[in-house]
């Protein structure tokens, strides 16, 4: 496959998108807990998180909370803002996770609402032996809490190819 | 539990291991929001061209998670947690989440503590790599 990164793709890179709201509920924990697999009470029980210090179930690393579902604007399959998630675009279908990061300013917990921002940093091709010319598609989204102040930012990159 | 303020440089973090089946996996898109049918329809595509279902990337992200917490035992903060999507696991299949302590340095008084992550399949291969930052309660 023939596939460049054009002028216009790059002028993409950078560009803040519209801020959207994630909510980290107790609901949303538990359920993220169990989708992990987790045993630790903490993550489930409010007097077990109260025993390890916790005012509010706090949230497992990785969990950033949930975004609110708005049918037509939130992606229905990746459950985050079109796009701003792994939905493949640029005329490419196929899509795999290549990597994500956290990077906290402080812990989260149950009860709190975010602002999220997202944008691409960054464009890169890349040659597969099995899967030919993939895009490697870099974004960073930041979560500020209700005060504006910056909670998380986080790092993903998303592998975009063609069948 | 280990205890975090005595760990050394070169200790290993109890390994964790997954072996996520369908119903795992449909848990996992629950929780997390991700319904890529890659995960957990067969007849999907992009599953039939890989030919299996395979894990979230996110999904071993979240088990090096569970596996820092589970070491860690809320005795202090995951400040910075990283993965990398080497290699693609396969719905079903073992995933051994393992871990290191590989500096540990101090910050304003607290302990800081830098693990190396990865998890390995059933032939011993590495398909994930990580790091995480940890604060330790003072």
């Amino acid at each position: 496959m023939d596939f460049v990164i054009t002028t216009e793709m790059q002028a993409e890179i950078g560009v803040e998108s519209a801020a959207s709201r994630y909510e980290v509920t107790t609901t949303g924990i538990r359920a993220f807990a169990r989708g992990v697999g987790y045993e630790d009470p903490v993550y489930y029980d409010r007097e077990a998180a109260a025993t390890a210090g916790y005012e509010q179930l706090p949230a497992p690393p990785g969990y950033l909370g949930t975004p609110v579902y708005l049918p037509g604007s939130t992606d229905p399959v990746f459950s985050v803002p079109q796009g701003s998630g792994p939905r493949p675009r640029y005329g490419l279908t196929r899509v795999l996770d290549g990597g994500t990061e956290a990077i906290y300013e402080r812990p989260l917990h149950a009860g709190e609402t975010l602002s999220v921002t997202d944008r691409l940093v960054d464009l890169k091709l890349r040659q597969s032996r099995s899967l030919g010319t993939m895009l490697i598609v870099s974004r960073e989204a930041t979560y500020r809490d209700q005060a504006g102040e910056i909670v998380v930012r986080e790092r993903s990159h998303y592998i975009f190819y063609e069948s | 539990m280990a205890n975090i303020a005595r760990c050394e440089v070169g200790d290993e973090l109890p390994a964790l291991v997954k072996q996520p089946d369908r119903e795992q996996l449909v848990k996992y898109a629950a929780g997390s929001g991700d319904f890529n049918p890659l995960h957990y329809d067969p007849d999907f595509p992009q599953a039939q061209e890989i030919g299996a279902n395979l894990v979230h990337g996110r999904f071993k992200y979240a088990a090096l998670g569970q596996l820092v917490s589970d070491w860690l035992g809320h005795q202090g903060f995951v400040r910075r947690i990283s993965a990398s999507y080497r290699g693609m696991d396969r719905l079903g299949e073992a995933i051994t989440c393992r871990g290191r302590v590989v500096a540990i340095g101090r910050e304003r008084g607290r302990r800081v503590v830098l693990l190396a992550l990865w998890t390995e399949n059933a032939e011993g291969r590495r398909t994930t790599e990580g790091t995480a930052e940890v604060v330790c309660e003072p």
